[in-house]
């Protein structure tokens, strides 16, 4: 009985410990107002992503030809683009699709990345250094001229976009993946886990990846900015998510011929962009900031 | 120092023999036959039989790499253009010149904008001028640059017209046909250079040498450019160099939107037009100049740092 209860002790402050940790990231967090800015636009562009049938009433492809080209207006927000579609409601349906392909780009690289880095940086030798020298071939091509090339084999489309930009950022995530790795391995905890007989998968998942987490979320973070920005170069030049699916990059390169003339073709797309990559990149620097504060400044 | 080159330089083959490796597969791997491109849609059939046997395209895939790998070794020939049957090196090194001018501007005002900026923020650290200029910096890194530049065109080009919209005549006119296209393409890397300056600089100020130097009653003008700026170059450098290299392949859409005869236009219309020889010869150069550049940023290193040049070694 006694000693069920000293169990259970140590268990609760085992938690309260493993919460105060995160919580005190959190804390951090919360009083850095730019990052909780950058925080509340993504909860709001997931929110638009999740309801956007509520949101707008048109759909992303219904074309009315008699109202092409309108500016803003009560019925039309942002106005209609050159098929007469509504600006607004492509936006609104285009944040599904950038942070569909912004999540799932990074999703693989930091899959594919994150395990190709997590084992090359735990064993080292011969692995570490094929792996490595792997990631130095693909870092020796420009992301985006990667992402290009892949595409240009694979063919355009919101899949084939999402495995290009994944694999050229997956070097990145690797070597992040893989230092954080390395300065884990070494430590007492995970001496004292081989001693006990824990297996090396186990060790990995269990003890050396949790405790790289935090490099992993920012840059994961940080990576699906870029994710998000390299897809919609992709679609600008032709080679991305083609019509009628409502990227944001594609509409921005469609309403290229009516810059001119109709200023809100090309304005609010970009400043949807825009604002997305801005929201990410300062969650990013403040989770960074929040989970090392000796990296602030 | 000799010896250290020497092994970069050594090491920059296997890089290209995997860059050329993946690349060719790639293009090989890819849907669509060459041999019908070429002859058009209404060839017969014993027509682009023959033609693919000509062209090698009926051989084994490790048979055609190495008969492609051969060839750009020895002859330094990396295939011919289907769409103009010019030679893929020939068609490369015509666009070169643009696309690295581009990329040299592009490099020219990200430094003078973002270096200044990062040293001031980082003197003045958490006054309103760091705050705004940071914030503005991380607006510059979250804005696409292919609507950056299509706003300059607007207001530069269309509205006020003072300079042109796109294209790149050649010649001593250049310099204006640069000056939208350098701005859209260095933005980024500006941006990037004053974040890293600016906490680069914050990490050298704190140290004891600037404490003594100040003690010692230097200016602080002398401190931020003798003692400070000189220790805190490292990291700066090495952005720079990676923004240079970067610059090269991420011309690819800048040249895009104005217009511009690179490397880059080059690339999007052979996709286009599933030109392969010419992708991946523009690949692998581009590949190869990232290489070079990274290298010449390792060698720079010990010309800044001299501890660094001990390691060379």
């Amino acid at each position: 009985m006694t000693k069920n209860k000293a169990v259970e002790h140590a268990i609760s402050e085992r938690e309260v410990k493993k919460r105060s940790q995160w919580g005190m990231v959190f804390q951090r967090l919360k009083r850095n107002k730019m990052a909780m800015a950058g925080l509340v636009i993504l909860i709001l562009l997931i929110l638009m992503a999740a309801f956007a049938p509520v949101i707008t009433p048109f759909s992303y492809y219904y074309q009315q030809l008699g109202s092409r080209l309108q500016g803003p207006c009560s019925t039309h927000w942002f106005g209609t683009d050159h098929l007469g579609r509504d600006i607004f409601t492509r936006i609104v349906y285009g944040a599904r699709v950038s942070l569909q392909v912004g999540l799932i780009s990074i999703g693989i690289a930091t899959l594919i990345g994150g395990l190709l880095g997590a084992i090359a940086g735990y064993y080292g030798g011969h692995f570490d250094t094929g792996v490595m020298r792997f990631m130095d071939i693909l870092l020796a091509v420009p992301g985006i001229l990667l992402a290009i090339s892949i595409v240009a084999a694979l063919g355009p489309g919101i899949t084939n976009v999402m495995i290009a930009v994944g694999i050229g950022a997956t070097p990145v995530e690797a070597r992040v993946i893989r230092a954080s790795v390395m300065q884990v391995r070494d430590q007492e905890f995970v001496e004292a886990a081989k001693a006990v007989g824990t297996s090396d998968l186990r060790i990995i998942f269990k003890h050396i990846l949790p405790n790289a987490m935090a490099q992993i979320i920012v840059q994961a973070t940080l990576g699906v900015a870029g994710a998000i920005l390299a897809a919609a170069g992709l679609s600008f030049i032709g080679l991305g998510i083609q019509p009628p699916s409502p990227e944001w990059g594609a509409m921005l390169s469609e309403g290229r011929q009516h810059l001119r003339d109709h200023w809100h073709v090309t304005t609010f797309p970009g400043i949807a962009i825009m604002t997305t990559i801005f929201a990410l990149n300062l969650l990013g620097d403040g989770l960074r900031d929040a989970l090392d504060p000796k990296l602030k400044n | 120092m000799h010896k250290f080159i020497l092994r970069r330089l050594l090491l920059l083959i296997p890089v290209m023999l995997g860059v050329s490796l993946i690349i060719f597969s790639m293009m090989h791997f890819t849907p669509g036959c060459p041999a019908r491109i070429q002859l058009g849609e209404h060839a017969s059939y014993e027509a682009i039989e023959a033609l693919r046997d000509d062209m090698g395209l009926n051989d084994p895939f490790p048979v055609q790499y190495g008969r492609w790998l051969g060839n750009l070794v020895i002859n330094q020939d990396v295939g011919r253009s289907i769409r103009t049957n010019r030679d893929v090196s020939e068609e490369i090194l015509d666009r070169f010149p643009a696309t690295l001018q581009l990329a040299g501007a592009a490099v020219v005002v990200s430094i003078a904008i973002g270096v200044p900026i990062g040293i001031i923020s980082a003197t003045k650290q958490y006054s309103i001028f760091d705050n705004v200029s940071m914030f503005i910096a991380l607006l510059g890194v979250s804005m696409p640059n292919f609507w950056q530049g299509m706003l300059l065109i607007i207001v530069f080009a269309v509205n006020l017209g003072w300079l042109p919209s796109g294209g790149l005549p050649g010649g001593s006119d250049n310099f204006r046909y640069l000056v939208l296209p350098a701005i859209t393409l260095g933005t980024g890397s500006a941006a990037v250079i004053a974040r890293m300056t600016r906490s680069s600089m914050l990490e050298v100020i704190r140290q004891d040498y600037i404490k003594t130097a100040r003690a010692k009653g230097q200016t602080e003008r002398v401190i931020t450019n003798r003692h400070a700026l000189k220790n805190a170059l490292i990291p700066i450098i090495t952005v720079v160099g990676l923004a240079f290299g970067s610059l090269l392949g991420g011309a690819v859409i800048t040249e895009s939107i104005f217009n511009i005869p690179g490397v880059g236009r080059l690339m999007v219309d052979s996709i286009a037009a599933r030109d392969f020889p010419v992708v991946q010869g523009g690949v692998l150069f581009i590949a190869l100049m990232f290489s070079v550049i990274n290298l010449l940023v390792d060698i720079l290193y010990a010309f800044v740092d001299p501890r660094i040049k001990s390691q060379y070694k």
